[in-house]
Protein backbone atom coordinates (compact mmCIF):
# COMPACT_ATOMS: atom_id res chain seq x y z
CA UNK A 1 0.00 0.00 0.00
CA UNK A 2 1.08 3.18 -1.19
CA UNK A 3 1.18 6.11 1.91
CA UNK A 4 0.44 8.95 0.12
CA UNK A 5 -1.53 8.82 -3.56
CA UNK A 6 -2.75 11.72 -5.54
CA UNK A 7 -4.95 11.34 -8.48
CA UNK A 8 -5.68 14.47 -10.40
CA UNK A 9 -5.51 17.17 -7.90
CA UNK A 10 -6.48 20.37 -8.86
CA UNK A 11 -7.49 23.45 -7.26
CA UNK A 12 -8.94 26.50 -8.71
CA UNK A 13 -9.69 29.91 -6.43
CA UNK A 14 -12.50 31.81 -7.25
CA UNK A 15 -10.82 35.42 -7.24
CA UNK A 16 -12.02 38.85 -7.54
CA UNK A 17 -15.31 40.86 -5.62
CA UNK A 18 -17.58 39.21 -7.66
CA UNK A 19 -15.81 36.04 -7.67
CA UNK A 20 -15.35 35.61 -11.54
CA UNK A 21 -12.11 35.81 -11.81
CA UNK A 22 -10.63 32.39 -11.41
CA UNK A 23 -7.11 31.54 -9.98
CA UNK A 24 -5.22 28.14 -10.63
CA UNK A 25 -3.56 27.30 -7.50
CA UNK A 26 -3.16 23.97 -8.50
CA UNK A 27 -2.94 21.97 -12.06
CA UNK A 28 -3.97 18.08 -11.98
CA UNK A 29 -1.53 16.85 -10.17
CA UNK A 30 -0.70 13.03 -9.71
CA UNK A 31 1.73 11.61 -7.70
CA UNK A 32 2.94 8.90 -5.66
CA UNK A 33 4.61 8.13 -2.09
CA UNK A 34 5.99 5.10 -0.98
CA UNK A 35 6.02 3.87 3.01
CA UNK A 36 9.09 4.66 4.92
CA UNK A 37 10.52 7.32 2.39
CA UNK A 38 11.38 10.95 2.98
CA UNK A 39 9.96 12.96 0.25
CA UNK A 40 10.52 16.33 -1.04
CA UNK A 41 8.17 18.91 -2.66
CA UNK A 42 10.32 21.76 -3.80
CA UNK A 43 9.58 24.74 -5.39
CA UNK A 44 9.29 28.63 -5.00
CA UNK A 45 7.41 30.66 -3.43
CA UNK A 46 3.60 30.31 -4.38
CA UNK A 47 4.26 26.98 -6.26
CA UNK A 48 1.54 25.30 -5.01
CA UNK A 49 3.26 23.45 -2.03
CA UNK A 50 1.38 24.74 0.88
CA UNK A 51 -1.66 23.99 -1.02
CA UNK A 52 -1.20 20.47 -1.71
CA UNK A 53 -0.76 19.90 1.63
CA UNK A 54 -3.49 21.99 2.88
CA UNK A 55 -5.54 19.62 0.52
CA UNK A 56 -3.65 16.69 2.32
CA UNK A 57 -4.95 17.60 5.70
CA UNK A 58 -8.57 18.15 4.67
CA UNK A 59 -8.34 22.43 5.42
CA UNK A 60 -8.61 22.91 1.19
CA UNK A 61 -11.74 20.96 -0.64
CA UNK A 62 -10.01 20.24 -4.17
CA UNK A 63 -12.10 21.57 -7.15
CA UNK A 64 -11.41 18.10 -8.69
CA UNK A 65 -9.11 14.70 -8.03
CA UNK A 66 -8.47 12.55 -5.07
CA UNK A 67 -6.50 11.71 -2.80
CA UNK A 68 -5.59 9.24 -0.57
CA UNK A 69 -3.06 8.53 2.56
CA UNK A 70 -2.62 5.21 3.72
CA UNK A 71 -5.45 3.90 2.14
CA UNK A 72 -7.87 5.83 3.38
CA UNK A 73 -10.20 9.28 2.28
CA UNK A 74 -9.06 12.34 3.47
CA UNK A 75 -11.64 12.61 6.10
CA UNK A 76 -11.33 9.42 7.43
CA UNK A 77 -10.41 10.16 11.41
CA UNK A 78 -8.70 6.47 11.16
CA UNK A 79 -5.97 7.83 8.68
CA UNK A 80 -5.86 11.40 10.44
CA UNK A 81 -4.79 9.63 13.63
CA UNK A 82 -2.27 7.90 12.15
CA UNK A 83 -0.58 11.37 10.85
CA UNK A 84 1.33 14.57 11.94
CA UNK A 85 1.50 17.99 10.49
CA UNK A 86 3.47 20.79 11.14
CA UNK A 87 2.04 24.45 9.12
CA UNK A 88 4.29 26.85 7.90
CA UNK A 89 5.60 29.36 10.60
CA UNK A 90 3.12 27.88 12.92
CA UNK A 91 1.49 29.85 16.40
CA UNK A 92 0.40 27.78 18.77
CA UNK A 93 -2.21 29.12 22.19
CA UNK A 94 -0.32 32.10 23.67
CA UNK A 95 -1.48 31.37 27.11
CA UNK A 96 -0.80 27.67 26.96
CA UNK A 97 2.48 26.39 28.28
CA UNK A 98 4.61 23.76 26.15
CA UNK A 99 3.46 20.85 28.25
CA UNK A 100 -0.09 21.99 28.22
CA UNK A 101 -0.21 22.24 24.44
CA UNK A 102 1.31 19.14 23.48
CA UNK A 103 -1.03 17.65 26.11
CA UNK A 104 -3.81 19.00 24.69
CA UNK A 105 -3.39 17.60 21.16
CA UNK A 106 -2.25 14.53 22.21
CA UNK A 107 -5.63 13.88 24.09
CA UNK A 108 -7.49 15.03 20.49
CA UNK A 109 -5.32 12.62 18.84
CA UNK A 110 -6.79 10.27 21.41
CA UNK A 111 -3.42 9.14 23.07
CA UNK A 112 -3.99 6.90 26.33
CA UNK A 113 -4.56 8.88 29.05
CA UNK A 114 -1.89 6.91 31.02
CA UNK A 115 0.71 7.30 28.75
CA UNK A 116 0.47 10.82 27.31
CA UNK A 117 1.93 12.46 30.27
CA UNK A 118 5.59 10.28 29.54
CA UNK A 119 4.99 10.71 26.35
CA UNK A 120 4.71 14.52 26.48
CA UNK A 121 8.24 14.59 28.62
CA UNK A 122 10.16 12.11 26.25
CA UNK A 123 9.11 14.41 22.90
CA UNK A 124 10.16 17.71 24.96
CA UNK A 125 13.26 16.38 25.31
CA UNK A 126 13.73 14.86 21.75
CA UNK A 127 13.29 18.75 20.49
CA UNK A 128 15.68 20.30 23.65
CA UNK A 129 12.46 21.73 25.27
CA UNK A 130 12.48 20.07 28.57
CA UNK A 131 13.74 23.36 30.34
CA UNK A 132 10.71 26.03 28.70
CA UNK A 133 8.02 23.06 29.27
CA UNK A 134 6.57 25.40 31.54
CA UNK A 135 6.64 28.29 30.25
CA UNK A 136 3.94 29.85 28.53
CA UNK A 137 4.61 30.16 24.28
CA UNK A 138 3.44 33.52 23.68
CA UNK A 139 7.32 33.89 24.70
CA UNK A 140 8.87 31.45 22.62
CA UNK A 141 10.81 32.38 20.61
CA UNK A 142 10.46 31.46 16.20
CA UNK A 143 13.03 28.72 16.35
CA UNK A 144 11.25 27.51 20.24
CA UNK A 145 7.87 27.59 18.48
CA UNK A 146 8.84 25.29 15.26
CA UNK A 147 10.02 22.61 17.41
CA UNK A 148 7.42 22.41 19.82
CA UNK A 149 5.56 22.38 16.57
CA UNK A 150 8.07 19.52 14.99
CA UNK A 151 6.88 18.24 18.53
CA UNK A 152 3.15 17.86 18.32
CA UNK A 153 3.38 16.46 14.75
CA UNK A 154 5.07 13.94 16.19
CA UNK A 155 3.49 13.47 19.55
CA UNK A 156 1.20 10.54 18.81
CA UNK A 157 3.92 8.35 16.84
CA UNK A 158 1.96 8.51 13.41
CA UNK A 159 2.93 6.55 10.24
CA UNK A 160 3.34 9.63 8.19
CA UNK A 161 4.57 13.36 8.92
CA UNK A 162 3.85 16.09 6.88
CA UNK A 163 6.00 19.19 7.20
CA UNK A 164 5.65 22.76 5.56
CA UNK A 165 8.67 24.32 5.82
CA UNK A 166 10.07 22.82 9.03
CA UNK A 167 13.19 24.63 8.81
CA UNK A 168 11.58 28.07 8.13
CA UNK A 169 13.20 30.34 10.96
CA UNK A 170 15.95 28.11 12.01
CA UNK A 171 19.78 29.02 12.78
CA UNK A 172 22.05 26.50 11.48
CA UNK A 173 22.08 24.83 14.45
CA UNK A 174 18.12 24.36 14.52
CA UNK A 175 18.00 23.29 10.95
CA UNK A 176 20.55 20.47 11.65
CA UNK A 177 18.38 19.07 15.08
CA UNK A 178 14.91 19.58 12.21
CA UNK A 179 17.66 17.01 9.89
CA UNK A 180 18.72 14.51 12.39
CA UNK A 181 15.34 14.31 13.82
CA UNK A 182 14.05 13.53 10.29
CA UNK A 183 16.44 11.03 9.54
CA UNK A 184 15.29 9.44 13.18
CA UNK A 185 11.79 9.43 11.68
CA UNK A 186 13.15 7.70 8.61
CA UNK A 187 15.20 4.97 10.93
CA UNK A 188 11.97 4.45 12.44
CA UNK A 189 10.20 3.39 9.19
CA UNK A 190 8.24 6.73 9.40
CA UNK A 191 7.19 8.43 5.92
CA UNK A 192 8.41 12.39 5.75
CA UNK A 193 6.48 14.13 3.21
CA UNK A 194 7.87 17.86 3.59
CA UNK A 195 8.34 21.13 1.40
CA UNK A 196 10.75 23.20 1.12
CA UNK A 197 12.73 25.54 -1.05
CA UNK A 198 15.97 24.74 0.49
CA UNK A 199 17.65 22.49 -1.88
CA UNK A 200 20.64 21.75 -0.14
CA UNK A 201 17.83 19.93 3.03
CA UNK A 202 16.25 18.35 0.40
CA UNK A 203 19.44 16.86 -1.34
CA UNK A 204 20.94 16.03 1.66
CA UNK A 205 17.69 14.16 3.07
CA UNK A 206 15.64 13.13 0.60
CA UNK A 207 14.97 9.57 -1.09
CA UNK A 208 12.88 11.25 -3.81
CA UNK A 209 12.24 15.06 -4.82
CA UNK A 210 9.04 16.44 -6.48
CA UNK A 211 9.28 19.86 -8.31
CA UNK A 212 6.41 21.91 -7.90
CA UNK A 213 6.00 25.12 -9.94
CA UNK A 214 3.30 27.92 -10.80
CA UNK A 215 0.80 24.33 -9.41
CA UNK A 216 2.29 22.46 -11.65
CA UNK A 217 4.64 18.97 -11.00
CA UNK A 218 7.89 19.73 -13.83
CA UNK A 219 9.56 16.93 -12.37
CA UNK A 220 9.70 13.72 -9.85
CA UNK A 221 12.58 11.00 -9.38
CA UNK A 222 15.08 10.06 -6.92
CA UNK A 223 17.97 12.57 -5.61
CA UNK A 224 20.45 10.58 -6.78
CA UNK A 225 19.05 10.14 -10.49
CA UNK A 226 18.05 13.57 -11.21
CA UNK A 227 21.70 14.60 -10.36
CA UNK A 228 23.24 11.52 -11.68
CA UNK A 229 26.00 13.15 -14.55
CA UNK A 230 24.11 13.82 -17.27
CA UNK A 231 26.87 15.93 -19.13
CA UNK A 232 29.36 13.04 -19.24
CA UNK A 233 32.27 15.03 -18.26
CA UNK A 234 34.90 14.82 -15.48
CA UNK A 235 36.82 17.14 -13.15
CA UNK A 236 40.62 16.69 -12.74
CA UNK A 237 42.98 18.16 -10.21
CA UNK A 238 46.63 17.47 -9.96
CA UNK A 239 48.99 19.11 -7.41
CA UNK A 240 51.10 22.40 -8.94
CA UNK A 241 50.76 25.35 -11.35
CA UNK A 242 51.95 23.36 -14.55
CA UNK A 243 49.48 22.93 -17.75
CA UNK A 244 50.47 19.88 -19.53
CA UNK A 245 50.97 20.83 -23.26
CA UNK A 246 48.71 17.68 -24.37
CA UNK A 247 46.13 19.39 -21.89
CA UNK A 248 46.66 22.85 -23.35
CA UNK A 249 46.19 21.78 -27.14
CA UNK A 250 42.91 19.98 -26.20
CA UNK A 251 41.72 23.61 -26.12
CA UNK A 252 40.21 22.83 -22.15
CA UNK A 253 40.20 25.70 -19.99
CA UNK A 254 42.43 25.21 -16.63
CA UNK A 255 41.74 26.53 -13.31
CA UNK A 256 44.14 27.70 -10.73
CA UNK A 257 43.16 26.93 -7.42
CA UNK A 258 45.79 27.46 -4.56
CA UNK A 259 48.62 25.02 -5.09
CA UNK A 260 46.09 23.01 -7.48
CA UNK A 261 44.85 23.02 -10.95
CA UNK A 262 41.88 22.12 -12.15
CA UNK A 263 39.93 21.12 -15.68
CA UNK A 264 36.74 19.50 -16.67
CA UNK A 265 37.38 17.53 -20.39
CA UNK A 266 34.87 15.43 -21.69
CA UNK A 267 34.66 11.92 -20.12
CA UNK A 268 36.25 10.40 -23.42
CA UNK A 269 39.39 12.66 -23.03
CA UNK A 270 39.78 11.68 -19.77
CA UNK A 271 42.82 8.91 -20.34
CA UNK A 272 44.42 11.43 -22.76
CA UNK A 273 43.98 14.14 -19.85
CA UNK A 274 46.21 11.64 -16.90
CA UNK A 275 48.78 10.45 -19.91
CA UNK A 276 50.20 13.95 -20.50
CA UNK A 277 50.16 14.37 -16.27
CA UNK A 278 52.19 11.08 -16.02
CA UNK A 279 54.65 12.52 -18.79
CA UNK A 280 55.07 15.40 -17.13
CA UNK A 281 55.20 14.14 -13.44
CA UNK A 282 52.65 15.97 -12.32
CA UNK A 283 51.12 14.81 -8.93
CA UNK A 284 47.14 13.65 -9.49
CA UNK A 285 44.72 14.57 -6.66
CA UNK A 286 41.21 13.24 -7.84
CA UNK A 287 39.48 12.68 -10.85
CA UNK A 288 35.95 12.85 -10.14
CA UNK A 289 32.36 12.82 -12.41
CA UNK A 290 30.79 16.25 -12.95
CA UNK A 291 27.25 15.56 -11.62
CA UNK A 292 24.44 17.97 -12.01
CA UNK A 293 23.68 19.63 -8.90
CA UNK A 294 19.99 19.26 -7.41
CA UNK A 295 19.63 23.04 -7.42
CA UNK A 296 20.75 23.00 -11.21
CA UNK A 297 17.98 20.45 -11.82
CA UNK A 298 15.48 22.84 -9.88
CA UNK A 299 16.36 25.72 -11.98
CA UNK A 300 16.02 23.70 -15.46
CA UNK A 301 12.91 22.48 -14.59
CA UNK A 302 11.50 26.17 -13.62
CA UNK A 303 12.97 27.56 -16.67
CA UNK A 304 11.67 24.70 -18.92
CA UNK A 305 8.10 25.66 -20.57
CA UNK A 306 5.09 23.92 -18.83
CA UNK A 307 3.67 20.54 -19.58
CA UNK A 308 0.42 19.92 -20.56
CA UNK A 309 0.32 16.34 -19.35
CA UNK A 310 1.18 15.08 -15.73
CA UNK A 311 3.97 13.74 -15.06
CA UNK A 312 3.60 10.58 -12.69
CA UNK A 313 6.03 8.93 -9.97
CA UNK A 314 9.11 7.18 -10.50
CA UNK A 315 10.24 8.65 -13.67
CA UNK B 1 -15.71 11.73 20.01
CA UNK B 2 -17.85 13.46 23.23
CA UNK B 3 -13.90 13.37 24.33
CA UNK B 4 -13.02 15.88 22.12
CA UNK B 5 -15.49 18.42 21.84
CA UNK B 6 -14.52 18.30 25.67
CA UNK B 7 -11.08 18.71 25.21
CA UNK B 8 -11.70 21.46 22.84
CA UNK B 9 -13.96 23.15 25.25
CA UNK B 10 -11.41 23.12 28.27
CA UNK B 11 -9.05 24.00 26.08
CA UNK B 12 -10.95 27.59 25.04
CA UNK B 13 -12.02 27.53 28.86
CA UNK B 14 -8.22 27.89 30.46
CA UNK B 15 -7.43 30.40 27.27
CA UNK B 16 -10.75 32.80 27.81
CA UNK B 17 -9.46 32.21 31.85
CA UNK B 18 -5.87 33.57 31.08
CA UNK B 19 -6.72 35.93 28.61
CA UNK B 20 -6.01 39.53 30.37
CA UNK B 21 -8.92 41.15 28.50
CA UNK B 22 -11.34 38.80 30.82
CA UNK B 23 -10.27 40.35 34.03
CA UNK B 24 -9.84 44.18 32.54
CA UNK B 25 -13.78 43.53 31.65
CA UNK B 26 -14.71 41.72 34.65
CA UNK B 27 -13.24 44.75 36.36
CA UNK B 28 -15.24 46.52 35.07
CA UNK B 29 -18.12 44.84 36.06
CA UNK B 30 -17.40 44.61 39.94
CA UNK B 31 -17.30 48.44 39.88
CA UNK B 32 -20.51 48.44 37.98
CA UNK B 33 -22.06 46.39 41.52
CA UNK B 34 -19.59 48.76 43.75
CA UNK B 35 -21.44 51.61 41.89
CA UNK B 36 -24.98 49.97 42.40
CA UNK B 37 -24.29 49.84 46.27
CA UNK B 38 -23.64 53.56 46.10
CA UNK B 39 -26.78 54.64 44.12
CA UNK B 40 -27.99 52.71 46.12
CA UNK B 41 -27.24 53.78 49.63
CA UNK B 42 -28.43 57.52 48.07
CA UNK B 43 -31.69 56.29 47.32
CA UNK B 44 -34.05 56.36 50.06
CA UNK B 45 -36.42 52.91 50.17
CA UNK B 46 -35.73 51.89 46.78
CA UNK B 47 -32.09 50.81 47.61
CA UNK B 48 -33.08 46.91 47.35
CA UNK B 49 -34.83 48.00 43.26
CA UNK B 50 -31.61 49.90 42.45
CA UNK B 51 -28.97 48.01 43.54
CA UNK B 52 -30.76 44.59 41.63
CA UNK B 53 -31.26 46.68 39.08
CA UNK B 54 -27.94 47.98 38.73
CA UNK B 55 -26.16 44.86 39.02
CA UNK B 56 -28.06 42.69 37.22
CA UNK B 57 -27.38 45.00 34.62
CA UNK B 58 -23.64 45.16 34.75
CA UNK B 59 -23.74 41.43 34.51
CA UNK B 60 -25.47 40.97 31.59
CA UNK B 61 -23.85 44.22 29.80
CA UNK B 62 -20.41 43.24 30.47
CA UNK B 63 -21.48 39.07 30.29
CA UNK B 64 -22.56 40.18 26.64
CA UNK B 65 -19.49 42.01 25.90
CA UNK B 66 -17.29 39.63 26.97
CA UNK B 67 -19.30 36.84 24.82
CA UNK B 68 -18.78 39.20 21.90
CA UNK B 69 -15.34 39.98 22.23
CA UNK B 70 -14.30 36.59 22.91
CA UNK B 71 -16.64 34.77 20.76
CA UNK B 72 -15.92 36.65 17.17
CA UNK B 73 -12.10 35.45 17.81
CA UNK B 74 -12.97 31.79 18.61
CA UNK B 75 -12.89 30.69 14.89
CA UNK B 76 -11.06 33.46 12.83
CA UNK B 77 -7.97 34.05 15.40
CA UNK B 78 -7.54 29.74 15.26
CA UNK B 79 -7.68 30.69 11.34
CA UNK B 80 -5.11 33.63 11.62
CA UNK B 81 -2.92 31.99 13.88
CA UNK B 82 -3.12 28.68 11.86
CA UNK B 83 -3.97 26.48 15.23
CA UNK B 84 -6.90 25.25 13.50
CA UNK B 85 -4.86 23.62 11.00
CA UNK B 86 -2.80 21.51 13.57
CA UNK B 87 -6.52 20.75 15.21
CA UNK B 88 -8.12 20.09 11.96
CA UNK B 89 -5.32 17.59 10.92
CA UNK B 90 -5.95 15.24 14.01
CA UNK B 91 -9.05 13.11 14.41
CA UNK B 92 -11.44 16.22 14.69
CA UNK B 93 -14.57 16.31 12.57
CA UNK B 94 -15.36 20.34 12.27
CA UNK B 95 -18.58 20.14 13.87
CA UNK B 96 -17.03 18.44 16.84
CA UNK B 97 -14.62 22.26 16.95
CA UNK B 98 -17.71 24.43 16.70
CA UNK B 99 -19.16 22.15 19.56
CA UNK B 100 -16.19 22.72 21.75
CA UNK B 101 -15.44 25.94 21.01
CA UNK B 102 -19.11 26.94 21.98
CA UNK B 103 -19.52 24.83 24.94
CA UNK B 104 -15.99 26.44 26.04
CA UNK B 105 -16.83 29.72 25.73
CA UNK B 106 -20.35 29.20 27.52
CA UNK B 107 -18.69 27.73 30.67
CA UNK B 108 -16.36 30.41 30.76
CA UNK B 109 -19.53 33.00 30.72
CA UNK B 110 -21.63 30.40 33.51
CA UNK B 111 -18.38 30.46 35.26
CA UNK B 112 -18.06 34.51 35.67
CA UNK B 113 -21.67 35.11 35.51
CA UNK B 114 -21.39 32.85 39.19
CA UNK B 115 -18.72 35.44 40.55
CA UNK B 116 -20.57 38.40 39.27
CA UNK B 117 -23.96 37.23 40.89
CA UNK B 118 -21.87 36.51 44.13
CA UNK B 119 -21.04 40.54 43.58
CA UNK B 120 -24.63 41.43 43.13
CA UNK B 121 -26.15 39.45 46.58
CA UNK B 122 -22.56 40.86 48.48
CA UNK B 123 -23.89 44.28 47.50
CA UNK B 124 -27.34 43.57 47.99
CA UNK B 125 -26.65 42.24 51.48
CA UNK B 126 -24.47 45.67 51.88
CA UNK B 127 -27.43 47.99 51.36
CA UNK B 128 -30.27 45.83 52.03
CA UNK B 129 -28.53 44.18 55.25
CA UNK B 130 -31.10 41.29 54.75
CA UNK B 131 -32.42 38.60 51.84
CA UNK B 132 -36.13 38.16 51.63
CA UNK B 133 -37.93 35.49 49.81
CA UNK B 134 -38.55 37.23 46.64
CA UNK B 135 -35.03 37.49 46.20
CA UNK B 136 -35.15 33.49 44.89
CA UNK B 137 -36.35 35.50 41.76
CA UNK B 138 -32.33 36.99 40.99
CA UNK B 139 -31.58 33.50 40.49
CA UNK B 140 -34.25 33.51 37.94
CA UNK B 141 -32.60 36.63 36.18
CA UNK B 142 -29.30 35.26 36.24
CA UNK B 143 -30.25 32.22 34.61
CA UNK B 144 -31.91 34.13 32.04
CA UNK B 145 -28.74 36.37 31.30
CA UNK B 146 -27.43 32.81 30.81
CA UNK B 147 -29.68 31.91 28.62
CA UNK B 148 -28.78 35.34 26.87
CA UNK B 149 -25.23 34.55 26.99
CA UNK B 150 -25.91 31.10 25.45
CA UNK B 151 -27.75 32.95 22.41
CA UNK B 152 -25.15 35.70 21.70
CA UNK B 153 -22.26 33.12 21.85
CA UNK B 154 -23.83 31.03 19.48
CA UNK B 155 -24.15 33.82 17.11
CA UNK B 156 -20.46 35.44 17.50
CA UNK B 157 -19.68 31.81 16.84
CA UNK B 158 -21.72 31.75 13.58
CA UNK B 159 -20.38 35.23 12.38
CA UNK B 160 -17.09 34.22 13.83
CA UNK B 161 -17.06 30.87 10.97
CA UNK B 162 -17.36 33.38 8.07
CA UNK B 163 -16.08 36.71 8.91
CA UNK B 164 -13.87 38.65 10.25
CA UNK B 165 -13.62 39.71 13.59
CA UNK B 166 -14.62 43.43 13.33
CA UNK B 167 -17.64 42.77 11.46
CA UNK B 168 -18.59 39.64 13.49
CA UNK B 169 -18.54 41.89 16.29
CA UNK B 170 -21.20 44.81 14.81
CA UNK B 171 -23.22 41.94 13.41
CA UNK B 172 -23.21 39.96 17.08
CA UNK B 173 -23.78 43.62 18.46
CA UNK B 174 -26.54 44.82 16.20
CA UNK B 175 -28.68 41.89 16.41
CA UNK B 176 -28.27 41.78 20.70
CA UNK B 177 -29.60 45.61 20.27
CA UNK B 178 -32.09 44.75 17.90
CA UNK B 179 -33.14 41.53 20.09
CA UNK B 180 -33.29 43.68 23.20
CA UNK B 181 -36.41 45.37 21.49
CA UNK B 182 -37.46 42.21 19.65
CA UNK B 183 -41.24 42.81 21.43
CA UNK B 184 -41.46 45.94 20.12
CA UNK B 185 -40.46 44.79 16.35
CA UNK B 186 -43.54 42.36 17.00
CA UNK B 187 -45.87 45.30 17.93
CA UNK B 188 -44.67 47.04 15.02
CA UNK B 189 -45.18 44.13 12.98
CA UNK B 190 -48.78 43.69 13.73
CA UNK B 191 -49.45 47.30 13.02
CA UNK B 192 -48.34 47.15 9.38
CA UNK B 193 -49.80 45.23 6.45
CA UNK B 194 -48.97 43.33 3.46
CA UNK B 195 -45.21 43.14 2.33
CA UNK B 196 -44.17 45.37 5.10
CA UNK B 197 -46.04 43.00 7.67
CA UNK B 198 -44.32 40.31 6.27
CA UNK B 199 -41.18 41.62 6.56
CA UNK B 200 -40.95 42.84 10.06
CA UNK B 201 -42.70 39.77 11.57
CA UNK B 202 -40.00 37.60 9.70
CA UNK B 203 -37.16 40.12 11.45
CA UNK B 204 -38.97 39.79 14.42
CA UNK B 205 -39.03 36.15 14.59
CA UNK B 206 -35.18 36.34 13.20
CA UNK B 207 -33.31 38.33 15.61
CA UNK B 208 -32.85 36.74 19.00
CA UNK B 209 -36.32 37.47 21.32
CA UNK B 210 -33.97 38.91 24.31
CA UNK B 211 -36.15 41.16 25.55
CA UNK B 212 -38.60 37.94 27.12
CA UNK B 213 -35.38 37.13 28.52
CA UNK B 214 -35.09 40.35 30.72
CA UNK B 215 -36.91 40.17 33.76
CA UNK B 216 -34.21 42.56 35.62
CA UNK B 217 -36.68 45.07 35.79
CA UNK B 218 -39.82 42.56 37.37
CA UNK B 219 -37.02 40.70 39.58
CA UNK B 220 -36.12 44.62 41.00
CA UNK B 221 -39.97 45.41 41.82
CA UNK B 222 -39.63 41.59 43.89
CA UNK B 223 -42.11 39.92 41.58
CA UNK B 224 -41.62 36.37 41.01
CA UNK B 225 -41.35 34.99 37.65
CA UNK B 226 -43.54 31.96 36.10
CA UNK B 227 -42.47 28.52 35.66
CA UNK B 228 -43.90 28.76 32.13
CA UNK B 229 -41.56 31.25 31.21
CA UNK B 230 -38.79 29.58 32.55
CA UNK B 231 -39.03 26.35 30.81
CA UNK B 232 -40.82 28.31 27.75
CA UNK B 233 -37.16 30.55 27.49
CA UNK B 234 -35.13 27.48 27.78
CA UNK B 235 -36.82 26.01 25.53
CA UNK B 236 -36.34 29.26 23.08
CA UNK B 237 -32.78 29.89 24.01
CA UNK B 238 -32.32 25.81 23.08
CA UNK B 239 -33.89 25.80 20.20
CA UNK B 240 -32.60 29.10 18.90
CA UNK B 241 -28.86 28.40 19.48
CA UNK B 242 -29.03 24.74 18.09
CA UNK B 243 -30.50 26.57 14.94
CA UNK B 244 -27.46 29.11 14.98
CA UNK B 245 -24.54 26.75 15.75
CA UNK B 246 -26.02 24.19 12.85
CA UNK B 247 -25.71 27.34 10.53
CA UNK B 248 -21.89 27.84 11.65
CA UNK B 249 -21.70 23.87 11.43
CA UNK B 250 -22.55 23.73 7.62
CA UNK B 251 -21.05 26.88 6.89
CA UNK B 252 -17.51 25.89 8.62
CA UNK B 253 -18.14 22.54 7.24
CA UNK B 254 -17.20 23.70 3.36
CA UNK B 255 -15.01 26.80 4.04
CA UNK B 256 -11.72 26.63 2.35
CA UNK B 257 -9.05 27.44 5.11
CA UNK B 258 -6.88 29.22 3.16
Amino acid sequence: MRAIEILGLEKIYSAGFWRKRSKRALRPLTLAVEEGEIFGFLGPNGAGKTTTLKILMGLVFPTSGTARILGMELDNPRMKAQIGFLPEQPYFYDHLTARELLQYYGQLSGVDAKQLSGKVDAILEQVKLSNAANVQLRKFSKGMLQRVGIAQAILHDPKIVFLDEPMSGLDPMGRREVRTLIEDLKGRGKTVFFSTHILSDAEALCDRVGIIHQGELRGVGAVAKLTASVHGKVEIVWHGSTVPTGIRSMGAECRAAGETMRVIVPEENQDAVLEALRREHLRLISVVPVRTSLEDYFVAQLGAPAKSEVVSSGN
Amino acid sequence: MNSRIFHIATNTFREAVRDRVLYNLIAFAVLMSAAAVLVGQISIQIERLVVINLGLTAVSLFGIVIAIFIGIGLVSKEIDKRTLYTVLSRPVRRWEFIAGKFFGLAGTLVVNTFFMAIGVFAALAYVAHQFVSSDVSILVALYFIVLQFVIITALALFFSSFSTPIFSAIFAFWLFVIGSFAQDLRNFAAMTHSFTRWLATGAAYVVPNFSALNVIGQVAHGESVSSQLILLNTAYAVVYSVAVLSAAVLIFERRNLK
